[in-house]
């Protein structure tokens, strides 16, 4: 029941709002309602931690009325994905500066894609979430599309392209898979209940990669990425980097994991390096990046490429690791587009050799924003230290050298977070950067629970590491 | 059989009243015609009678079909107000053909002799011929109604010659008696039937717009009024592909192996023909054209995975793109006449001043796209499952790239639409009863993509 909640809740706010109706109140509604959700997701946390199994599933058989069967599944993994969203919702919304422009149709595109994302990561049948898949494509296409900056018909448009291509890649594969079951079925378990010889796994491989590899995104598939990251409204952006990209790294786990084990056991020479290369890549010309917005996007190709080392591993450690890191790189990179849309409404620029002296004139956010540069660079004590030394740990036992070069990310991160922090924060003060106020309480409060995230999961790590565990075997 | 009655009294009773001169009664008159004639026509659900010595054959079939082609002709007859507002005359003659058209097409979903096929495809094509060049004074009309004319009666002639072969072999032009024939002469086919089967199947290939036969429409599309165009490409094309299925499988479905190459060459040209050649429209008419060709392709899979389910998805599939089509063409009609273009960008910034129009027409071009959750993703994903279960993997990966391009062309006008300025100052008026039809069809894609399994299961 919890679930249904879960999911319709958010659809029905969105409806509500798409039809215009609340004016002036559509900001206060949508954060409400996002709240209500978050709420909502806590309870279903609860009840998840009570549950027997440590499941939660809903199965209704509607196969005459809506030619699928809705099965609906939450395990520990779909729970923290769950828990990313209806968290990360709230402040996206709250953090919307622009009010004029981006009216009701804006959180109703919000909470339209909260919908889905929810969908996505609960779902427990192909076409179902294919569905929820693909619904998640469209709202976050339309805020750039409309709310976009220069030049954002063209890359609105590359990034659509991009991601329906490994969709229907995507959808090849599981028709095929379908036709393979017995007797014909589209639930996660009759999928995973194949046991396909190597000759079928590749190809089937190969289809879902391109997929989850244009989504996350990796290395040859990235080049939407940065321009549209660039091109978006923040909020956008944060959707895309915070939550979307995190379907393409649970599509890993959900399909290629159990489907393909043999390709992820036996071919990880080829594409680990691959994935590697980009992460390095990534990293490189983060450092080189004249602007923050856009180096926020190369630092986040570096992030999750090491994410999706540490799926495809084959190891439990890397693959614990790079879920909670999952968790982590969505709370972090929320929060360092936050202080990014700091500096940018306060000094209109985010060209980062305009910046320089905020920490002088203001000591809040100079602090708040060590704190999330530190959670970048996966300091001790902060989130990402641990999700990236399980990750590393993994990678190290199934292949030295790879896990080697992917620790030097580390360093190469330390580099280009302290670097910009640097330049942007300390120096002499710009002309941009003269009249710098400092965060209001109201801003405080948005980085709240995401600097409580940073420290709690960076702490105590270990009641999400038991939860996993159980998940990942 | 009552419905095809009741349709052809409303089209005498409008033409009298054209005859004298009276305006006001006659819309009137059908919008409560088209409707009782189809609550008479359901009258005859589930009992499958056949009339005629098996001429006509009332079945669900049939009956699901004509609901889709009556309700659809409605639709056009509730924008037909709008567009033909400036002209004052009564337009009689316009309004009867388009219900004879439509009587023609109810004809042809449910024939049970291939006479009544080919009297059917008359009755409608005659009707759209000159539906066609109505709009007398135009040369893009007139070229389009003689293009029509001349190709159609080309396939015309190739259809009735292969229903002769097909009689000369079997000795009977009757769907039954010629799957008789066809079950006991399965093992050695005479040529005659082959190449009847054939040159039927390529006159039915025209109809429905397939490639290689598909050239007539983009330019009959473009040059029509617009309002006949949507009439062609929803009803024409709907009843055609009705007939062809019902044709495949009531006669021949038991020897595929003469036919099921051929048809998917079809379907693979015209899915790719039709979505190549829509990438490169500038017109949004054309673009439509097009579409409505690599949509044919899309329809032509059902029939080559036969099976008794196939048609509940055929009646889905038919659904979703008229619907999709029917509103996308009533926005563009309303475009058009305050632009006076059907260039794309026409559509430039209309969310700001019309959104019901902006959010209609986008929910039609996703749906067309087969964006989930809206019917024309149910739609395409039945299909694609049921051809996939008989085998055809090769043809499903075709028409999914097909899709995949078709995102492209199907997304500009919404682009245009939400992220361009506008280029009209003030907001294009349309009647309300206009605006509640836009929004019943766009409410009608997102609860079908919902609940499609209630159209499946239907027939």
């Amino acid at each position: 029941m919890i679930i249904v909640l879960l999911l319709v809740l958010p659809l029905l706010a969105s409806l509500l709002l798409f039809t215009g109706k609340l004016g002036k109140h559509s900001r206060d509604f949508a954060l409400i309602a996002s709240l209500v959700e978050f709420a909502v997701a806590l309870v279903a946390g609860y009840a998840f931690t009570f549950a027997d199994n440590k499941i939660l599933n809903l199965s209704l058989n509607l196969k005459q009325l809506l030619d699928i069967d809705i099965i609906i599944y939450i395990d520990s993994i779909s729970l923290i994905m769950v828990m990313l969203t209806s968290l990360l919702i709230p402040i996206i919304i709250a953090s919307n500066n622009n009010r004029e422009v981006r009216n009701h149709n804006f959180y109703a595109l919000i909470l339209l894609m909260q919908m889905a994302l929810i969908g996505v990561f609960t779902a427990s049948e192909m076409i179902l979430f294919y569905i929820f898949w693909e619904l998640a494509l469209m709202p976050v296409f339309l805020i750039t599309a409309i709310w976009g900056g220069e030049n954002r018909k063209k890359i609105s448009v590359k990034f659509l392209i991009y991601t329906v291509v490994g969709s229907f890649a995507m959808l090849i594969a599981i028709l095929y898979l379908y036709t393979l079951t017995t007797p014909h079925s589209f639930s996660f378990e009759s999928f995973y209940q194949l046991k396909l010889p190597y000759a079928v796994q590749v190809p089937v491989f190969l289809a879902f990669f391109l997929a989850f590899a244009i989504k996350i995104p990796l290395f040859p598939f990235h080049s939407w990425q940065a321009e549209t990251y660039n091109v978006s409204p923040v909020q956008g952006s944060m959707l895309l980097a915070g939550i979307m990209l995190k379907m393409g790294l649970y599509g890993i786990i959900r399909f290629i994991l159990p489907i393909c084990p043999d390709v992820v056991a036996g071919g990880s020479l080829i594409f680990l390096p691959l994935i590697l290369f980009g992460v390095i890549y990534g990293a490189i010309i983060a450092i080189r990046q004249p602007k923050l917005k856009k180096m926020i996007a190369f630092v986040s190709l570096s992030h999750v490429g090491i994410i999706a080392l540490g799926l495809l591993s084959n190891n439990h450690y890397g693959i614990e690791g790079a879920i909670l890191q999952m968790f982590s790189h969505g709370v972090n990179v929320v929060g360092f587009f936050l202080c990014y849309q700091m500096i940018v409404i306060r000094t209109g620029t985010d060209i980062i050799s305009d910046l320089g002296g905020i920490a002088s004139a203001a000591p809040r956010f100079a602090t708040i924003f060590l704190i999330i540069v530190l959670a970048n660079v996966a300091l001790p004590f902060t989130n990402s230290f641990v999700g990236e030394f399980l990750i590393l740990l993994g990678l190290f036992q199934s292949n030295v050298y790879i896990g080697v070069i992917a620790g030097l990310t580390i360093i190469l991160g330390a580099v280009y977070m302290l670097k910009m922090y640097q330049q942007v924060m300390y120096g002499p003060q710009t002309i941009a950067t003269q009249k710098f106020a400092d965060l209001t309480t109201g801003e405080i409060l948005l980085f709240v629970p995401i600097i409580v995230c940073v420290f709690w999961v960076g702490i105590s790590p270990s009641f999400v590491l038991q939860m996993l565990q159980t998940a990942v075997n | 059989m009552y419905a095809i009655i009741t349709i052809s009294i409303v089209a005498l009773i409008v033409l009298f009243f054209g005859a004298i001169q009276k305006k006001a009664p006659l819309l009137p008159i059908i919008y409560v015609g088209l409707p009782l004639a189809f609550l008479l026509h359901l009258m005859e659900w589930n009992k499958n009678i056949h009339y005629y010595n098996n001429m006509y054959i009332a079945d669900n079939f049939s009956i699901a079909f004509n609901g889709v082609l009556i309700f659809t002709t409605l639709l056009v007859f509730i924008f037909a107000p709008v567009y033909y507002k400036p002209v004052t005359r009564p337009l009689e003659d316009i309004y009867a053909l388009i219900l004879f058209a439509l009587v023609g097409g109810l004809i042809m979903t449910g024939f049970g002799n291939l006479l009544m096929l080919f009297v059917g495809i008359e009755t409608l094509s005659l009707s759209l011929y000159i539906l066609a060049g109505s709009k007398k004074f135009d040369p893009n009309s007139n070229e389009a109604a003689m293009k029509y004319f001349l190709t159609g009666s080309f396939a015309s002639g190739f259809l009735l010659f292969g229903i002769a072969l097909l009689y000369g072999a079997c000795g009977s032009m009757n769907l039954e008696e010629i799957k008789q024939y066809v079950i006991l002469h399965q093992a050695n086919m005479p040529g005659m039937l082959t190449i009847g089967l054939l040159l039927v199947a390529i006159g039915m290939a025209f109809k429905i717009g397939a490639a290689p036969f598909h050239f007539w429409a983009p330019d009959v599309y473009e040059g029509s009024p617009t309002l006949i165009t949507t009439f062609m490409a929803t009803v024409g094309k709907v009843a055609a592909i009705a007939a062809f299925f019902r044709l495949m499988q009531s006669s021949f479905g038991e020897v595929e192996s003469i036919w099921k190459v051929t048809l998917t060459i079809f379907a693979i040209a015209t899915i790719l023909i039709g979505n190549l050649s829509a990438f490169y429209q500038d017109n949004v008419k054309r673009m439509f054209a097009y579409s409505g060709i690599a949509h044919a392709g899309y329809m032509l899979i059902a029939i080559i995975a036969l099976k008794q389910e196939a048609s509940g998805v055929l009646l889905l599939y038919s659904i979703s793109y008229t619907i999709a089509t029917i509103t996308a063409f009533a926005v563009l009609i309303l475009v058009r006449e305050e632009t006076g273009t059907f260039s794309i960008k026409a559509f430039d910034g209309l969310s700001k001043h019309n959104p019901t129009e902006a959010f209609a027409m986008t929910i039609a071009m996703l749906s067309l796209a087969g964006i989930p959750p809206l019917v024309g993703f149910a739609a395409k994903y039945n299909l694609f499952v049921s051809a996939i279960e008989q085998g055809n993997l090769p043809l499903v990966i075709v028409a999914i790239i097909g899709s995949m391009i078709s995102v492209y062309y199907y997304i500009r006008p919404v682009i245009a639409m939400y992220a361009n300025e506008p280029s009209a100052t003030s907001a294009i008026d349309s009647s309300s009863n206009y605006k509640k039809q836009i929004i019943l069809a766009a409410f009608l894609m997102i609860v079908l993509g919902l609940i499609p399994g209630v159209i499946v299961n239907l027939i």
